[in-house]
């Protein structure tokens, strides 16, 4: 395995730079769509509910079959990849930072609401401070699962570590396919390890 | 397009059955075998005071891993075809069964339990009578949670040769044909659909007691 | 004969540094209201799981119609007694009849005796047979949950039933309504009841004897006229002059 590395180490660097850059990329995009998203929903139970409803459909289609969907319209590539990806970001996003939210210490909030303060200042000083534990790990989540699903899309033409997965099973190259689990395994506990133990400090 | 799909479907019919049977059979096997291994385990977990997190840890690791990862990490060990799919299905549903089913037991409130030893019943009806159906909804929380799992997963594992509808995904992948993908995707996203809607169905049964 | 005995019963918790029931010994005969009072961590509650076995003591040996119940088969004996707790603990995935018929169904009880007694106890407690029966507990307010928690203890019509504060989570109306009605009940039942409060009112009115405690001593057992006569010591006399202050507030407010 050691030697494969050594004998075509852009084979192995390659593949899991794109995959960085597509968690990267849809954890960006996503966080942008989900803020707004949450602002819209705390107005309002309904909204909230309705999104709820409409994401949680979405992220229980098995992410293959959302990527086989979209491709007439979006194309194979990264496009696609990023589109989907940010997709079933929402539900976890939402849920997390709606959740959070809410529950955010309920009396604080209402004394706040008592002294005079909007509902803007209330959610920005009051509610996001209180649940930015939630909100973390919401994030955390996130960023978990889009590096489990990105291996994915390796099969849609968006790179990503994937490519040492499916190149590997086609030519039984298993070197190829330790990489591939090593490094997308390692990369989602490593990860998901690093930031709970920021998540606790919190 | 549509036309081309509904061709393909007059013209397959036989192989379309068999690819549905085969993602539904495989799904449900492996479901049923997580719940065979995670709910007995997880009430044993529950029952420990102690290292609750050494048994806890190594699933939640486990749930984080990529599934497809898992897939083909067993292709070297086990070959390809059904079994290597349905090994790598169960590692991958029973975390979710498990921790809930510890989580469901631990939290049980105490004096429910003080209640039930209280009017005189012994620790084996307690068990089945009371503890269990206090757990249920979070046991059934976490088959829920391991049927989208699996019913995923299992669309991956047409390409380590397990059959099932991403067969008909990965062909039209290969073969550079949206009618094949729009099949492909649409039926595994009814499919995923139904059974969470037939799962839901069966829990508010069984959890019937809370809807009135 | 007593139909409760304690003969100096000491029961002691790892993790504290004192003893949660110190030495206690008392005779409580058949047909007596007891209420035993005192405020957290006396060892009131500690003493009444002693006597359905929830609890085993450490030194001494309580006796139930004369037999140390040590040598009695707890689930036995627990069927023999009544329970009722303060958070109540119906069971949330059955209806109040099976609620209330869940231990002669473990018994075997044919379908038309059980449906009988439940809605005989419904009745007796005061909520109707036919509006209650099938309902969920989430359904119920938490005195009427209460009342059905008095009616499964009653079912297997126990000479003995053990209470721990059941009145405790309830508000302070619904609950003078349940202390007036329990009385009324139980005159017509004669039971010999066992009432752990923390509140001196609930204590005095309801019990035909006190059992006042405190770190886990009896200091003193009496009917409530003799308490108040002659306090036992400083602590019960306390407990006198705190009831007296609020009495006086209300006089005077008049």
């Amino acid at each position: 395995m050691i030697e494969y590395l050594k004998r075509h180490p852009e084979k192995v660097i390659g593949p899991l730079t794109e995959h960085i850059w597509l968690v990267l990329v849809t954890l960006v995009i996503s966080l942008a769509i989900a803020s707004f998203l949450t602002v819209l929903a705390m107005r309002s139970e309904k909204v909230s509910d309705l999104l709820n409803n409409i994401f949680s459909l979405v992220y229980s289609v098995p992410s293959l079959a959302l990527f086989a969907l979209l491709i007439p319209i979006t194309g194979l590539g990264r496009t696609s990849a990023v589109i989907v990806l940010t997709l079933y970001n929402q539900y976890l996003l939402l849920r997390n930072f709606t959740t959070g939210l809410r529950e955010a210490d309920p009396v604080a909030c209402e004394a706040a609401k008592g002294i005079g303060m909007t509902d803007m200042q209330i959610l920005t000083r009051i509610r996001i401070p209180l649940a930015r534990k939630a909100i973390f790990a919401g994030i955390r989540l996130a960023i978990v699962s889009t590096v489990g699903i990105a291996t994915i899309a390796a099969s849609i033409n968006a790179g990503g570590l994937g490519i040492l997965l499916f190149e590997g099973l086609r030519t039984m190259n298993i070197p190829k396919i330790l990489w591939g689990s090593v490094l997308s395994a390692g990369m989602a506990v490593l990860l998901n390890a690093v930031l709970k133990m920021v998540e606790e400090k919190m | 397009m549509v036309q081309k799909i509904a061709e393909y479907i007059a013209t397959h019919p036989q192989q379309l059955a068999e690819q549905i049977a085969a993602h539904i059979g495989i799904s449900l096997f492996a479901l049923f075998v997580a719940a065979l291994i995670g709910i007995p385990c997880g009430c044993l977990a529950a029952k420990l005071q102690k290292g609750e997190a050494v048994i806890t840890a190594p699933f939640e690791m486990l749930r984080v891993v990529p599934s497809l990862a898992v897939l083909i990490l067993l292709i070297p060990i086990m070959g390809t075809g059904v079994p290597p799919a349905v090994t790598a299905l169960m590692i991958l549903a029973v975390p979710p069964v498990l921790l809930n089913t510890i989580v469901g037991f631990r939290t049980i409130p105490d004096f429910m339990i003080e209640s039930a030893r209280g009017i005189g019943m012994t620790e084996s009806e307690l068990f089945w009578r009371v503890k269990i159906p206090c757990a249920l909804p979070m046991i059934l929380a976490g088959l829920r949670t391991a049927l989208v799992e699996v019913v995923a997963s299992t669309t991956l594992a047409a390409k380590i040769g397990a059959g099932g509808l991403g067969e008909i995904i990965f062909t039209g992948l290969g073969l550079y044909r949206m009618d094949l993908l729009v099949l492909g995707g649409g039926l595994v996203a009814i499919l995923s659909l139904a059974s969470g809607w037939v799962f839901d169905i069966l829990t508010r049964r069984m959890l019937r007691y809370k809807y009135v | 004969m007593p139909i409760i005995q304690y003969d100096n019963v000491c029961k002691k918790f790892d993790n504290s540094g004192r003893l949660a029931v110190d030495h206690v010994s008392a005779q409580i005969e058949k047909g007596e209201f007891i209420t035993i009072l005192g405020s957290s961590g006396c060892g009131k509650t500690t003493l009444l799981k002693l006597t359905n076995r929830l609890y085993d003591p450490d030194e001494g040996k309580v006796l139930v119609d004369g037999e140390n119940i040590a040598n009695v088969d707890p689930v036995a004996l627990r069927r023999r007694l009544g329970y009722v707790i303060q958070q109540v603990g119906l069971f949330p995935h059955m209806t109040i009849r099976d609620n209330i018929t869940v231990i002669p169904q473990l018994m075997k009880w044919d379908k038309k005796r059980m449906d009988e007694r439940a809605d005989e106890l419904l009745t007796l407690v005061g909520l109707a047979p036919s509006e209650y029966r099938d309902r969920y507990p989430h359904q119920l307010s938490g005195g009427q949950q209460q009342r059905v928690g008095l009616a499964r203890a009653l079912v297997l019509d126990p000479e003995i039933l053990l209470m721990d504060e059941p009145f405790g989570a309830i508000d302070a109306i619904t609950r003078l309504n349940l202390q007036n009605e329990f009385m009324k009940i139980q005159e017509g039942l004669g039971k010999t009841i066992l009432f752990v409060t923390h509140d001196i009112n609930e204590a005095f009115k309801l019990g035909s004897r006190v059992m006042v405690m405190n770190e886990g001593k009896l200091l003193q057992f009496d009917t409530p006229a003799e308490i108040v006569k002659n306090p036992a010591d400083s602590f019960v006399r306390s407990l006198i002059e705190a009831a007296r202050s609020q009495e006086e507030f209300w006089e005077n407010v008049r």
